[in-house]
């Protein structure tokens, strides 16, 4: 039996993209397997570890838990979106490199999203802010210590 | 395709809810509601569950409204839990609401979670099954055949198990609102991490006259067992005094008492026990001193 697939049309980083899907497909695999966009990493695959988190409508999502079909006619943000067409790394990025925001980097994708979500909202955050944005995101290296001087620091340097 | 987790099924979306329940009327049992997905999707990835259609009522904007009234908030099945936790209105007039969600998941599964799901989803320990039960929410259920009102006790029938027909869709929440003027709440959890599924969650909301007697009073427990429970008859019994500390204390004994906590690798039976009791207590002093403030 072939599986049904389902037309569906979504913007990702400003451009249209145009897909056929099983609807049992998640919506990290289509970016990743399907728009090959590896910049958001699979974690845990059920919701707990936030590597996945993309923005959906603007506003930070698990991107594995959705179906990609879900997405149909709405707007996707990924970690690729947030640097510029040339590659240049974003403020919060740079800041992110210079403060040692990360070390293995599985989580950083998802740190940038929920972090660039904050920022897009609240842009001099407190410290208690940036720790409930990034609640949802996993990192076992770091200790959150330098990803939250990052997050700082790049909001400083937008005073 | 390679990547896919959950058992293959019929994806529908309708645009309305007389076509959601049109087709909850055809596929019954088969199909399944999927509003934020939170819960849903995995449990769908780790095949607990294996529905054949199911129907997303993502797109339906009538099921997505806050309106605020002078008994009640009347609250659409598939508001964004966000959506509830950032009204300030509404976190005046029903503060267990925006404290409850403080503690549900966390700022991206919350984005996306439904009020509406959270309830139809009614695991043991969540924390707005809970607040309904305390608040003794209102659920509306639609089908084809027409709209049934549900009390919030009634509604939670068991773990993951609601009074919703396989052919009904939640289509509405209603808080009641307490009008008295010296209304406090407070809800407090105890879990592993902040964001996680509460070991015991508690919530209570108490008013008070101008002498500082209490006039109404209402607390539950999650997490202790296979659905919330409230303790109308516990409540009752701070009603006409001042909520004393010692009063307090054998009230919270006495819910301790009352519930049959499991224990499994979170944490024991015993320790449940302790949290529900040292919780009833902080929640109930906290509202009280709240309500006295006010």
């Amino acid at each position: 039996m072939t599986e049904k697939l389902y037309e569906i049309s979504v913007e990702v980083n400003g451009v249209r993209c145009e897909g056929r899907v099983p609807a049992r497909l998640s919506l990290v695999d289509w970016l990743r397997e399907e728009l090959r966009l590896t910049g958001t990493h699979v974690g845990c695959e059920h919701g707990v570890c936030g590597a996945c988190s993309v923005l959906l409508d603007g506003e930070p999502v698990r991107s594995c838990l959705m179906y990609a079909v879900q997405a149909h006619g709405h707007r996707v943000g990924t970690v690729e979106g947030l640097s510029s067409a040339e590659g240049a790394l974003s403020p919060l990025q740079d800041a992110f490199c210079e403060a040692h925001g990360l070390q293995c980097g599985y989580c950083t994708p998802g740190m940038l999203i929920a972090a660039q979500a904050l920022l897009d909202a609240t842009p001099h955050p407190t410290e208690e802010q940036i720790r409930e944005a990034i609640g949802g995101n996993l990192c076992r290296c770091t200790g959150y210590a330098q990803i939250v001087e990052a997050v700082l620091l790049a909001a400083e340097r937008s005073r | 395709m390679k990547c896919v987790k959950s058992p293959a099924f019929e994806y529908t979306r309708p645009a309305s809810v007389e076509e959601a329940c049109a087709l909850l009327a055809r596929h019954g049992a088969d199909a399944k509601v999927i509003a934020g997905g939170q819960s849903l999707v995995p449990m769908m990835a780790m095949r607990l569950v294996r529905p054949s259609v199911l129907v997303d009522i993502n797109e339906i904007d009538a099921l997505k409204y806050l309106a605020i009234e002078p008994q009640e908030a009347r609250i659409g099945a598939c508001t964004r839990q966000v959506t509830v936790e950032r009204d300030d209105v509404l976190s005046e007039r029903i503060p267990l609401l925006r404290m409850a969600l403080k503690c549900v998941g966390h700022v991206q599964t919350r984005n996306r979670g439904t009020v509406g799901g959270s309830l139809a989803h009614a695991d043991p320990s969540a924390e707005l099954p809970l607040v309904a039960l305390v608040l003794g929410a209102r659920l509306r259920l639609r089908s084809a055949s027409g709209r049934r009102d549900v009390q919030a006790r009634e509604f939670l029938t068991g773990a993951m198990s609601t009074a919703v027909r396989p052919d009904e869709c939640l289509e509405e929440l209603g808080w009641p609102a307490w009008r008295e003027r010296r209304t406090g709440a407070a809800f407090m959890e105890v879990s592993i991490r902040h964001g996680d599924f509460a070991l015991v969650a508690a919530a209570t909301q108490v008013a008070l006259d101008a002498q500082a007697r209490c006039t109404r009073a209402s607390f539950g427990l999650a997490g202790i067992g296979a659905t919330a429970v409230a303790f109308p008859e516990l409540a009752g019994r701070l009603v006409g005094t001042k909520i004393e500390d010692a009063l307090v204390e054998e009230v919270a004994n006495a819910a301790a008492k009352h519930i049959s906590p499991g224990s499994d690798m979170h944490a024991s039976s015993e320790y449940r026990r302790h949290l529900a009791r040292v919780l009833v207590a902080r929640t109930l002093r906290a509202a009280r001193e709240k309500a006295a403030s006010a």
